[in-house]
């Protein structure tokens, strides 16, 4: 199933990323690429830099020194206005929700639709939350109420139509089913199948070595602010991936002792 | 107005035959149970002190001074809820109207009248405007100072509370500044600065009008989305009761008379003859509350309709999601204190009109009321919850606690020991409210 992921210009290449935070490198460096219809998993221990290096990608961190290739050009990103109008899209941790407004304002917050007079065109907005929202998650149904009332899948539910919505090329996510219960992780799994399938990119950021498994075609792996390495899921073992983040040893360095005693 | 029911299009009708309360049945067609159990509070403390006071509270006279009593702080209330809701706080309103409020009387009485000559017609608008300038500037520089240097507006503002107060009084080395302009005058509501018998109903009529085509378009606007509409009975509803308000509060104005020799004065500056019985001339919305219904209307909708609203809200509720979203959250702070400055000086105008004076103590203390007002309106001091029709109704009840302990001859300590335990009372009522809500 690789080959066709493995031809074509990447979606996205980020090249030597440095991030640097009085001086402690968080990203060190870095070089990573995407390809359309491809799921990335970006997996690494805490603070190995993995939510540092894709904020640099998404505009919310400038980086010291790399280059970003957005279709084998060479862009300029320093704020998530630049990154959504190259159609990456960031779905984070933390959602990113204003929770005191309902799901239409949190959809278009900063790309408001508007009237012919420059006034929200609440109405517009709140009938294109309606029919994405069809499409994503139909048992939504709050669409006037405070985003903070509403379950941690309808919140995700909200996040993801936000990021879809805008014809996202390139989507980040950040732990995109830690929050949920298993029949929402089973939906928003569906969902990243699905997105896959129409040719969108995505970067997956997880600590569940099995979701990664489950999703990515490739697997790269950061440590202390560094790449170890990329790897094609087919050609590995989970035990090989998690000798990647705990020593820092790609699959033919590491021994069978070290493999055992990652178990000990 | 043509009755068609909603189409049965989207599934979150409400479900027939099941029991819910009024509350619920209320939000769910968008109004804000709040604001309603709000207006019970302000009725009832009007009944009450109509009765303690032997009827003189709900009576033309009183209710009219109430509503010019309570313009300057709920002019100033309006921006002090978007500065709240957006996570921020401004200490320096008091100052600023002292400040604002002293150049505009210099301005008017000792460099205008050489410059322009005594009495032209245009001082009272240079005034103003220079007034709103300034105050628009003093909202920019202690903005950016919160925005991008990063320090706490708590602090900014603490720090222009002294610095305003100071400036103050060395505009014009302490000295009382009167009599104001002749027109500018009129904006403080005196004996002429009321629209007069006509001009209310009209101003009335106009307001009837609007309120049944906001109503009438909202339903069309939804109509064409296929969304649920409210039940036509509640529009109806809804409708009559704003227009009976509006006229109501028009009717009550119009009742409010010239005193008897001031009448007697105009009728002989207008060759009136003076009908047996005495000449009852009635005086009708005053300026300061005209200028609050434009305040009232032009916030609303700023917050409501324009991207800067709801970025303030936006920010007040998750600054950070804010921010991610390309929002340029420092310039909308900047803005917030701005907006708030350029309402300080129409506030200090009318104040000073109305004095015909200004003295380096104006606006003493008023950044308490005014931040009272917001929060009793149910502004949330923790950011991204407030709305302009609360505020202004806060200003309302305080200014109506005010008045009524002033005609039952409560004195001024018992006073602001009620307005202290009213604050705290209103936001732990709000607090207890708002936590069974989110249950």
């Amino acid at each position: 199933m690789n080959g066709s992921t493995a031809n074509g210009t990447p979606l996205v290449e980020m090249r030597d990323m440095s991030v640097s935070f009085g001086g402690v490198h968080a990203v060190k460096d870095v070089t990573i690429d995407l390809r359309p219809g491809e799921i990335l998993g970006l997996v690494g221990g805490n603070g190995a830099g993995k939510s540092t290096l894709i904020k640099t990608l998404a505009g919310a961190q400038r980086a010291d020194s790399g280059e970003i290739f957005v279709d084998g050009k060479e862009v300029s990103i320093t704020t998530p206005r630049d990154a959504k109008a190259y159609g990456i899209e960031t779905i984070y941790q933390t959602l990113a929700l204003a929770d005191n407004q309902d799901a239409p304002s949190n959809m278009f917050l900063g790309r408001e639709l508007r009237t012919r007079w420059g006034t929200l065109d609440d109405s517009a907005m709140e009938d294109a939350t309606r029919k994405i929202m069809g499409r994503l998650n139909p048992r939504f149904q709050k669409f006037k109420e405070p985003v903070a009332s509403l379950s941690g899948g309808q919140r995700q539910s909200v996040a993801i139509a936000r990021a879809v919505h805008f014809n996202a090329r390139i989507l980040i996510m950040d732990e995109p089913t830690a929050a949920l219960g298993p029949a929402e992780t089973e939906q928003v799994r569906e969902l990243m199948r699905q997105l896959k399938s129409e040719g969108i990119g995505i970067i997956m950021i997880s600590h569940d070595i099995h979701d990664v498994f489950d999703l990515a075609d490739r697997i790269s792996v950061m440590l202390q602010g560094k790449l170890v390495g990329t790897v094609n899921k087919d050609d590995v073992t989970m035990d090989e991936v998690l000798a990647m983040i705990i020593i820092g040893k790609m699959p033919e360095e590491v021994t069978t002792k070290e493999l055992e005693q990652l178990h000990g | 107005m043509s009755v068609v029911e909603a189409p049965p299009t989207q599934p979150d009708t409400l479900e027939p035959g099941s029991r819910r309360s009024l509350g619920s049945y209320l939000r769910d067609n968008e109004i804000d149970t709040r604001m309603v159990g709000m207006i019970a509070v302000l009725l009832a403390i009007w009944v009450v002190f109509h009765f303690i006071s032997g009827g003189t509270f709900i009576t033309p006279r009183n209710l009219w001074n109430l509503s010019v009593q309570t313009s300057s702080i709920a002019i100033m209330a309006t921006g002090m809820v978007l500065v709240i809701v957006s996570r921020n706080i401004d200490l320096s309103v008091g100052s600023m109207v002292g400040t604002v409020g002293m150049v505009m009387a210099v301005l008017q009485v000792e460099w205008l009248p050489p410059l322009m000559g005594l009495g032209n017609q245009w001082i009272w608008l240079i005034t103003l405007a220079i007034g709103v300038v300034l105050g628009a500037l003093i909202g920019a520089f202690q903005g950016s100072i919160i925005a991008y240097v990063g320090v706490p507006s708590f602090i900014v503002t603490l720090g222009g509370l002294l610095v305003w107060r100071g400036f103050a009084w060395l505009t014009a080395s302490g000295r009382t500044i009167a009599p104001m302009d002749a027109a500018f005058q009129l904006l403080g509501g005196g004996s002429n600065g009321s629209l007069g018998e006509t001009g209310s109903w009209i101003v009335g009529g106009v307001a009837c009008v609007g309120i049944i085509a906001f109503l009438v378009m909202g339903r069309r606007r939804r109509r064409k989305f296929g969304f649920r509409l409210r039940p036509t009975w509640l529009d109806v509803v809804l409708g009559v009761v704003g227009c009976a308000v509006v006229l109501g509060a028009v009717w009550v104005m119009n009742s409010y008379y010239l005193p008897e020799n001031l009448a007697i004065q105009y009728a002989e500056e207008n060759d009136i003859p003076i009908p047996e019985g005495g000449l009852q001339i009635p005086l009708g919305i005053p300026y300061p509350v005209l200028i609050l219904g434009g305040v009232a209307l032009a916030m609303t909708f700023v917050t409501n309709r324009l991207r800067f609203g709801r970025y303030v809200f936006s920010i007040g509720g998750n600054p950070e999601a804010a921010s991610l979203a390309g929002i340029k959250t420092k310039r909308t702070i900047v803005k917030t204190f701005m907006v708030m400055g350029i309402l300080v000086a129409i506030s200090a105008a009318v104040s000073i009109a109305r004095l015909n004076a200004a003295v380096s103590g104006l606006g003493t203390l008023n950044e308490l009321y005014v931040i009272a007002a917001a929060v009793i309106g149910g502004t949330s001091l923790a950011g991204g919850i407030g709305t302009i029709p609360g505020a202004i109704l806060g200003a309302l009840v305080m200014q109506s606690l005010q008045s009524g302990m002033v005609l039952i001859g409560v004195g001024a300590p018992v006073q602001d020991v009620a307005l202290g335990v009213v604050l705290v009372t209103a936001v732990a009522i709000d607090s207890i409210y708002r936590r069974r809500a989110a249950r």
